[in-house]
């Protein structure tokens, strides 16, 4: 009896770890989206994280097919068990709080599968990670994702901008725009049918794994309305920092390179997944961007870009370290207590980094303001202007402080 | 198809995200450059520079550009049905 008691509190903690992922999954991700809807002024930010969230929620639902386990082909399964999960998913959590404080759009999911895979190691060692899995559907995906986005947002963006030359712009700019809501809309959704997938996959593995569901189960109905939920709520609050850097740090945007760089997002992204190809839309999204930026031939923030990269070749590492961390502490003391602390151990660090946050505050108010190298805002805490502003001249561009953005 | 890098996929990824992420906002473009269009002879005179309306100057050319969003419409549809489907 105190035995299924147990299971019952450390599974509770596990699946609301999971919900909290997934939670942060959205708004990490709103940027990969809305960012160029918001930059160009094509969508309120408001309205433009609503549609996102909503879009997000249909996704969610639209997809059907058994909940794909994130550590299918990549770990063995017998080493999988609730605390390599709830471990896995600490680390995801904390690395994706990270990356959202310094306002980098980093890949979610790298971060899931590296907490996942640490945890995994800690708990049995090297030969519990299938590491050709591992290079082939993650990091070799992981590497060509952002080249083949920026090349054909470059060709979209060269072909948009050379038929649409002699259009009358304010045709021009406003046929764009509609066109941008259009497909970043497209982009939501395929977000919401991979994303809030792969915590309905992770929820599934813990109750297999703590005995609540036979192996081979589909997602139960509350998994997929709770993931649906977390996901779209996380999106709705919309992680203004991300948002900031994807559409005023990489390049200036216009709205039909907003609509070409969405454009090629969203087909990536859903070919990749028809293809199973597994492709991380941050990655993409940030390549489109970075590519209708060359396509435009107007001026492309590399530094910024590298910023980025580098954080992406430090995302998988950096998350399985926590996570392999998380599983050691909550291991090595054992049982519910262990899991507790390691829970609020991430509970704290999640209000540190939202009370850091809060000083160089980013809002819907002054997420486009001008890029002084930074994701801070030129004008201080969250009263700047930029609200309301459409087609964006070219920002004054200070030097960077690295110290602030990295 | 390989062990490490599923080539047949990636190759796939690249053509057809080509066409549809590159070749629909061409079309996209095409359609507004159709539906601007001057009306035969007159040149084009716009209202109020500030104003953001669409302007149907010639019968053609919207119908060029109705076909040309209809296309655009057509894929956004397909898609869906591949994320549905798949």
């Amino acid at each position: 009896m105190l035995k299924v008691v147990n299971i019952g509190l450390t599974l509770a903690l596990v699946v609301f770890t999971a919900l909290a992922f997934d939670f942060t999954n959205g708004f990490h991700d709103t940027g990969n989206a809305m960012a160029t809807s918001i930059a160009t002024g094509a969508l309120s930010p408001r309205i433009a994280v609503f549609l996102s969230a909503a879009l997000n929620m249909v996704g969610a639902f639209l997809s059907f097919s058994v909940a794909a386990t994130i550590a299918s082909g990549l770990v063995n399964l017998g080493a999988i068990n609730l605390t390599v999960v709830f471990a896995g998913l600490c680390g995801g959590i904390t690395w994706n709080l990270l990356t959202w404080y310094f306002g980098i759009p980093s890949s979610s999911s790298h971060a899931l599968i590296g907490g996942v895979i640490g945890a995994s190691l800690a708990a049995a060692g090297s030969h519990a990670v299938k590491w050709q899995g591992l290079v082939s559907k993650v990091i070799i995906p992981g590497v060509l994702s952002p080249f083949i986005a920026l090349g054909i947002a470059a060709v979209g963006t060269w072909l948009v901008y050379r038929l649409s030359r002699d259009v009358p712009t304010q045709t021009r700019s406003h046929g764009f725009r509609i066109g941008q809501i259009g497909s970043a809309s497209m982009v939501s959704l395929a977000h919401g049918t991979n994303d809030a997938q792969k915590t309905m996959g992770v929820i599934t593995l813990a109750l297999v794994a703590s005995g609540s569901l036979a192996s081979g189960s589909k997602a139960p109905s509350w998994v997929i309305v709770s993931c649906a939920l977390a996901i779209s709520l996380g999106t709705w609050i919309g992680g203004w920092r991300v948002i900031r850097t994807m559409g005023k740090g990489l390049t200036d945007i216009e709205s039909p390179q907003g609509m070409a760089a969405e454009a090629a997002s969203a087909s990536a992204i859903l070919l990749s997944s028809h293809f199973g190809y597994s492709l991380s839309t941050t990655q993409v999204a940030t390549g489109s961007i970075l590519g209708s930026g060359v396509g435009r031939k107007t001026e492309v923030r590399w530094s910024v870009a590298g910023r980025m990269v580098s954080a992406w070749i430090v995302t998988m590492p950096a998350a399985g370290a926590v996570g392999a961390m998380a599983y050691a502490i909550a291991n090595g003391i054992g049982g519910n207590a262990g899991i507790i602390l390691v829970f609020l151990a991430v509970v704290a660090i999640a209000s540190t980094f939202y009370r850091l946050s809060r000083k160089t505050k980013v809002t819907p108010q002054n997420v486009n303001d001008d890029w002084p190298g930074t994701v801070r805002t030129s004008h201080g805490h969250g009263h700047g202007h930029g609200h309301g502003q459409r087609e964006r001249h070219v920002g004054r561009i200070k030097p960077l402080d690295e110290r602030d953005a990295l | 198809m390989n062990a490490w890098v599923n080539w047949d996929a990636l190759w796939k990824i690249c053509l057809i995200g080509l066409i549809c992420g590159a070749g629909l906002p061409a079309i996209f473009a095409i359609g507004l450059k159709a539906l601007s269009l001057p009306a035969n002879g007159a040149s084009a005179v716009r209202a109020a520079d500030d104003d953001d309306r669409i302007y149907f100057g010639n019968i053609w050319g919207a119908m060029a550009a109705a076909v040309c969003f209809a296309i655009v419409l057509a894929a956004i549809g397909l898609g869906i049905y591949w994320i549905v489907s798949s």
